[in-house]
């Protein structure tokens, strides 16, 4: 019941969002304001003890949620088959310069601020 | 059989088929991802596409019919997206301890990653209107789509870039990573959060629950910075 419970509160701070990103004409859509909004209500506890149960399941299969738009991204591929492989070229190189920049500058902005600390080992994600 | 092609004929055109098809194949697809030890070429998000847009040509299934059933699962993108203040909550502390270092790098990464991505297709002579839809393939495919469409793009080239530089980063992260000596996760899952979006997102939350939150922390700011800044770049760039 408490997953219930989660899921009405979320789907209130959708709502809210989307009128207030409506009425204000906010550039954010309204997921992103209900998120904001949802970081204060987290500060009750009531409201606290129903959203982890519901946002725990929603996030775990956060990858699934990616199918149905993934399949139809794979219908439009003839959309990018004119610029072929220019296009694929930019995309991977810059998702790559991307990820490893972001890396590397978050590594060491941090391990500016926390000296001395052990390197973690490595992992797998 | 002609029963059968009839029932078929019957089921393939209920909102039924495209949610049981959508979920079976997942969880399928996903349990192998797990016995694979989470590989990232097993990626479920990859194979799910895969095996389902063969599944629709196969069947002669247009997509708007799969998708009269997907959608429901489609709509939950939404809320999942409310549902990230969860882990964010969470880590209130950790993350106002690291305030400064995780803005400047959300800021630097989100800047290089859609300015590389443009830069490069400029210098290959793609058209303004791509460049314009490759700028926002950083965050989740329905945002990207928005800002594309402000920003005077395309919003479905604008969604398929997204798709494909999530499904890029999630499956390459590792060994990127793993170059650029890159080994806390919360670095990994913050960039993965930053230049691969919710499909990123996604595959850090499976590999570490630091990884998760520390990219569901940087898609959000992401989503923040792309839909506020954007626009303003590049009317001051455009003119």
């Amino acid at each position: 019941m408490d997953g219930l419970k989660g899921f009405a509160w979320i789907l209130l701070a959708q709502s809210l969002g989307e009128i207030v990103s409506r009425a204000l004409k906010l550039p954010l859509p309204g997921p992103v304001v209900g998120l904001i909004l949802m970081l204060f209500a987290l500060q009750i506890p009531l409201v606290r003890r129903h959203v982890s149960v519901a946002a725990d399941v929603l996030l775990a299969h956060l990858s699934l949620l990616f199918v149905p738009i993934g399949v139809g991204v794979l219908s439009h591929l003839d959309l990018i088959s004119q610029y072929g492989f220019r296009i694929l070229l930019a995309l991977a190189v810059s998702t790559w310069i991307g990820l490893a920049v972001t890396a590397v500058i978050f590594r060491s902005v941090n391990a500016r601020r926390a000296k001395g600390a052990v390197e973690p080992p490595a992992n797998p994600s | 059989m002609n029963q059968v092609a009839e029932l078929w004929i019957y089921l393939s055109a209920t909102p039924l088929f495209g949610l049981t098809a959508t979920i079976v194949i997942y969880v399928l697809v996903h349990s192998l991802y797990v016995k694979l030890n989470q590989a990232p070429w097993a990626n479920p998000v990859l194979w799910s596409i895969v095996l389902l847009a063969g599944l629709l040509s196969l069947s002669n299934t247009p997509y708007p019919t799969y998708f009269s059933g997907a959608q429901f699962i489609h709509f939950l993108l939404g809320p999942a997206v409310v549902a990230l203040a969860w882990p964010l909550w969470q880590r209130r502390h950790e993350l106002a301890r690291r305030a400064w270092a995780v803005l400047l790098a959300a800021l630097i990464g989100g800047t290089v990653a859609a300015g590389s991505a443009v830069a490069i297709g400029y210098a290959l002579g793609l058209p303004s209107e791509v460049l314009l839809s490759l700028a926002p393939k950083s965050v989740t495919a329905p945002v990207a789509m928005g800002v594309a469409a402000e920003l005077g793009g395309i919003p479905a080239l604008a969604a398929v870039f997204a798709v494909l530089t999530g499904l890029l980063g999630a499956m390459s992260g590792k060994y990127l990573f793993d170059a650029v000596r890159a080994t806390e996760h919360a670095a990994r899952g913050f960039a993965l959060g930053t230049a691969a979006g919710g499909i990123g997102a996604a595959r850090a939350m499976q590999v570490h629950p630091d990884a998760g939150a520390y990219a569901a922390l940087a898609l959000g700011i992401q989503v923040l910075l792309t839909s506020i800044l954007m626009p303003v770049v590049s009317r001051l760039i455009g003119g």
